[in-house]
């Protein structure tokens, strides 16, 4: 395959007549990479907190996302039990090892079923934290990682997701500076933006939700008094 | 893929016979049409994002070699593997040995137009290994043994009764009895079919619609979640991309899925956009144990630099098909290989050759609505012309065309005696349809007449007519 490597470089410099200005290319494309410079932002995603919450959930409930906010953590148990008994879903849910939801009292609502863990092809409903929200498009960002697997977000039939408000940032551009802030290494196995719930138009363009993915989207947005 | 362009006339014949096709066309404008051009006023930074989404493509596709190697080393810093093919043969091969190697019997996949053209289902079906397609489009398409019919909504050519039939023909184990009259009960069908086949797989394989440079991340971008169920359920992950989809960074990724999705259906985002880097972490619970992604060059690294470098800009959101009058009129089989529309009367010949998909170039108005839309404003009418030129000059026109071409251009070059020839010509045809006005039939333009009136002369021509008024001066 080495062969294949050169000669498609090779056709590729010799298409772009790249000989002595080798040095100068790669400098342009060292220092592209090296800035990761932001384009044009849209103006839509640049707000105070209070904007950037009303955008979200305004957007979001053009893509189908149902929202609940409620002001604590200790609240959410009660939430979801309520938001499944409504939508007929069973009172069963597998939650992610997410520390951040560690603390939920799942024990008030003892009819609840919790099970903490990744998906497995049998379970109706899952609930995960999020990485960051993003108001310009109502898109809930969720990055891999022990404590997130993937699986939890596309095999149930409703993917439940429990926010802080804080977590709320205005557009993809503020997303990438926090995911880089982790430092080396920063891309997680998978980055899913997830802008409403799966869907599909492919049947003679008749748009039906619930294609492979989750059929429902719900988003429990904690503002905690003060915060 | 077997292209088939050289029955262009005859397939497009056909197409506007074809009841469901025309019926589906019918709502293109309605649907994506008015849906696009929604989401681009809702968004006052849309047209300055396209000039960036331009940008960012010209600079990649001037610096492709460099960047190729940057995406190289960072897929092998996280593990990954790349592999790099000059052709469909070398790609086919590779994905086939990435599957035997895995000791693979069934492969779901999702959306890939690479695929389609390097053929990889028949390859991997013809070496024992079940590909199986997950977009519901695709899937239908693939029962029904077809190819796409438009970039990003695959059997846009068939109606519910025809996949209903398709259903019943494939799904022998479910009961006939079963209703299947509405669309969500088809959709329903094959989800349950298909998720027994996402837990099944041993390898999935997705295309990418973009690979960034600075991470070595793969782009998918769908509204079903198939891609996402199709990298994260098998042991691995195989992404197969052209090398133009290279992107440089993070951000530069975000402006083009920025006019991406508003392009192709109007949505403000799709559903699911997902950055895949790597295999899956130490303590990871889900996620494949390898990722392989391979490169396909498939003719294009000798497009680059050359009149046609515009059209590797392409990020294939399929708005040119939904605003091209010719699409409309003979939807995507019609134009004989993988890519249809605009898009494809372009892209084509510069795969295959312009002998092959000669009769392309000329499949087009010129009207512009094509370019009108584009995300990544490729100027595909100056690209169709260009193409149109090839032929002439390469004689792969018919003989009648380059007699007629011929002799208007002698005529054209020659003022007088092409006012002298036209001045007659003019005077007896309107002469013989004084009557009425129009001919409903002329023996050397049946393929107009047998379909439509030609409104017939005056009797003088516009440089008569002129001199004649106010004596031809102001
Ligand atoms: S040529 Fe432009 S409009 Fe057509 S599919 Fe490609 S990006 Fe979209």
């Amino acid at each position: 395959m080495s062969d294949s490597r050169n000669a498609v470089l090779g056709n590729l410099r010799q298409s772009l007549r790249r000989s002595d200005d080798r040095a100068t290319a790669e400098h342009a494309v060292e220092a592209r990479l090296a800035t990761h410079a932001a384009n044009l932002v849209p103006e839509r995603g640049r707000k105070n907190r209070v904007g950037l919450i009303e955008l979200f959930i305004a957007e979001a409930a053009k893509v189908d996302v149902t929202i609940d906010r409620v002001d604590a953590l200790a609240a959410v148990p009660r939430a979801i039990a309520a938001y499944l008994s409504t939508h007929n879903l069973p009172a069963k849910v597998t939650v992610a090892p997410d520390p951040a939801l560690d603390a939920v009292p799942w024990q008030d609502q003892p009819t609840l079923g919790v099970r903490r863990g990744n998906a497995d092809a049998r379970d109706a409903v899952t609930v995960t934290g999020a990485f960051a929200g993003v108001a310009e498009t109502g898109t809930l960002v969720l990055l891999s990682s022990p404590d997130s697997p993937t699986g939890l977000n596309f095999l149930p039939d409703a993917h439940i997701v429990v926010m802080m408000a804080d977590r709320m940032l205005g557009t993809f551009e503020d997303v990438w500076t926090r995911v880089r802030s982790r430092g080396e290494g920063f891309m997680p196995r998978a980055v899913n933006w997830i802008t409403g719930p799966s869907r599909s138009a492919d049947i003679e363009q008749t748009l039906l939700l619930g294609a492979h993915g989750p059929k429902k989207l719900h988003l429990v947005l904690i503002d905690e008094p003060g915060a | 893929m077997q292209s088939t362009t050289r029955l262009f006339d005859d397939n497009s014949r056909k197409a506007l016979a074809d009841a469901p096709l025309q019926q589906a066309l019918g709502k293109l404008s309605s649907n994506f049409t008015v849906k696009r051009a929604l989401a681009a006023a809702r968004l006052p930074e849309f047209e300055a994002l396209r000039d960036q989404a331009r940008d960012i493509k010209d600079h990649v596709l001037a610096h492709l070699d460099i960047y190729l190697e940057r995406f190289e080393a960072n897929v092998v810093a996280q593990g990954g593997v790349v592999h790099w093919c000059r052709d469909a043969d070398e790609a086919r091969a590779t994905v086939l040995a990435i599957c035997h190697e895995a000791g693979a019997r069934t492969a779901t996949k999702s959306k890939s137009m690479i695929t389609e053209e390097i053929a990889l289902n028949d390859h991997l079906e013809a070496n024992g290994i079940e590909p199986i397609e997950t977009d519901l489009g695709e899937y239908i398409i693939q029962l029904r043994h077809e190819h796409p019919s438009h970039l990003i909504a695959p059997a846009i050519h068939l109606n519910k009764n025809q996949v209903e039939a398709t259903f019943r023909a494939a799904h022998t184990d479910l009961p006939p009895g079963r209703n299947l009259e509405e669309p969500r009960s088809l959709l329903e069908e094959a989800r349950a079919k298909l998720r027994r086949r996402f837990l099944d797989a041993d390898v999935g394989i997705t295309g990418a619609n973009m690979l960034i440079a600075e991470t070595g991340s793969i782009v998918t971008v769908t509204n079903e979640g198939n891609a996402d169920l199709t990298m994260t359920l098998p042991r691995v992950h195989i992404a197969i991309a052209s090398i133009e989809k290279i992107v440089p960074t993070l951000e530069d990724a975000t402006t083009l899925l920025r006019v991406l999705a508003r392009s192709a259906t109007g949505q403000e985002n799709s559903v699911y956009t997902t950055f895949a880097t790597g295999s899956r972490r130490t303590d990871d619970a889900d996620g494949p144990s390898a990722f392989h992604v391979v490169l396909l060059d498939g003719g294009r690294s000798s497009l680059i630099g050359g009149a046609f470098q515009d059209m590797l800009r392409c990020i294939r959101c399929g708005a040119c098909l939904n605003h091209c009058p010719v699409y409309g009129a003979i939807g995507g089989h019609a134009y004989g290989w993988v890519y249809s529309g605009p898009i494809g009367s372009v892209l084509t010949p510069g795969l295959i050759g312009i002998a092959e998909a000669a009769k392309l170039p000329g499949a087009s108005t010129l009207c512009g609505r094509c370019e009108a839309v584009c995300p990544v404003r490729i100027p595909l009418p100056r690209l169709l012309r260009q193409w149109r030129e090839k032929e002439f000059e390469q004689g792969l026109q018919s003989k009648t065309a380059r007699f007629g071409l011929g002799l208007w251009a002698f005529l054209a070059r020659r003022p007088q005696l092409y006012r002298a020839v036209v001045g007659v010509v003019m005077r007896i045809l309107g002469r013989l349809a004084r009557r009425h006005g129009s001919f409903y039939n002329l023996p050397f333009a049946a393929g107009w007449t047998a379909d439509r009136e030609l409104p017939a002369p005056e009797g003088r021509t516009f440089i008569d007519q002129w001199r004649a008024r106010a004596g031809g001066h102001r």
